[in-house]
């Protein structure tokens, strides 16, 4: 929550800045906040409840099975896939890492799994090919993908 | 005429606002409408759905907000062509930086962060900078690397920061230079 009290700060103390230096320029950026706002709000909506529908079908016990495992590169990239797919807030997958960890998980998927899980969005797909275009999205998604498995075999190497 | 034309283009702005609205009521009804029908069908399966939709739903109202009127002030006072000049394709070094910094600003999940890159790139960032952008946003977080090393220890959260940041910048002139190479050629 401390986040989300420095962008507010952020934004309340720009802000004030702004409606010092102009009321117009102030009332303008409402106006531009909210429109973006009302047509990005859809967008933010069918992502959370999508996310709420996949967790309740795939609840982190299962995602834990598929962490286990011994190491491969066919497990670590199943890890990968399995972050890829998910969207778990990182107050509950970096915890969820730990114990994994502590039950003998190995560093290697684990790694992965938290890197795909950050970079990669399966979910969001759709709103990040309306804002980049499908050329960068797709490129994007797929490097980040192949550089979280090199990320997860150098962790293993590491730790 | 000219008044007229005004007064045409603020009801044109105000129809669209409307339409939109719109769009978000009807969306709502949909969406609730398919929440029920799911928890009706699968009760006990939803107490993980709805604690995961509840912790994403709070952490973008207390976030997007704030993150719309940071975006809308940097509308109204950032010119185009300073966009183009400090993210732009000569910003060099510097550019990398400022979007490195930009995205480890401590905010929300990354699909906050999409809307804010599709501006950037509107305003001639460079593809480089704005997937550097939405790489930290996404991985280099400092609230995030602290819950880390209390979760996973210092010598895991080190190697991942360290190897996630050179990943970013990898991924950020790949991605451009496949994105560049392809607007030459072969189209997806």
């Amino acid at each position: 929550m401390a986040a989300a009290l420095i962008i507010n700060l952020l934004a309340l103390g720009f802000f004030g800045y702004s409606l010092s230096k102009s009321k117009e320029k102030s009332y303008q950026t409402l106006k531009i906040a909210f429109s973006k706002g009302i047509s990005l709000a859809p967008w933010m909506i069918a992502i959370i409840v999508f996310i709420g529908v996949l967790l309740s079908f795939v609840p982190p016990e299962v995602i834990q099975e598929y962490l286990g495992g011994e190491m491969s590169l066919v497990q670590v990239t199943l890890a990968a896939l399995v972050g890829t797919v998910s969207m778990i807030p990182n107050l509950v997958s970096i915890p969820l890492a730990g114990s994994l960890l502590e039950s003998g998980a190995s560093y290697t998927p684990i790694a992965a799994f938290l890197t795909t899980l950050t970079m990669v969005g399966f979910v969001t797909l759709p709103l990040e090919i309306k804002e980049l275009g499908k050329k960068i999205t797709l490129w994007r998604n797929l490097l980040a993908f192949m550089f979280a498995i090199i990320i997860a075999l150098l962790m293993g190497v590491l730790m | 005429m000219k008044k007229n034309m005004l007064q045409n283009e603020k009801t044109n702005v105000k129809n669209n606002i409307k339409n939109k609205f719109k769009t978000l009521i009807l969306f709502l009804i949909i969406t609730t409408g398919v929440l029920f029908i799911l928890q009706s069908i699968f009760p006990e399966r939803s107490q993980i759905g709805h604690r995961a939709m509840l912790d994403y739903g709070l952490e973008v109202i207390y976030i997007f907000p704030a993150v719309l009127v940071l975006m809308g002030l940097a509308e109204v006072w950032i010119p185009a062509d300073r966009v183009k000049d400090y993210l732009g394709k000569e910003s060099g070094f510097k550019g990398v930086l400022l979007s490195l910094f930009l995205g480890t600003l401590p905010t929300g999940p990354l699909f906050i962060a999409f809307p804010i890159a599709g501006e950037m790139l509107r305003k001639k960032a460079s593809i480089a900078n704005v997937v550097v952008f939405l790489g930290a946003w996404a991985s280099l977080k400092m609230p995030q690397i602290g819950v880390e090393i209390q979760f996973l220890g210092i010598d895991f959260t080190f190697y991942r920061v360290i190897l996630t940041f050179v990943s970013v910048i990898f991924i950020a002139f790949l991605t451009q230079n496949m994105v560049e190479r392809k607007d030459n050629k072969i189209l997806i």
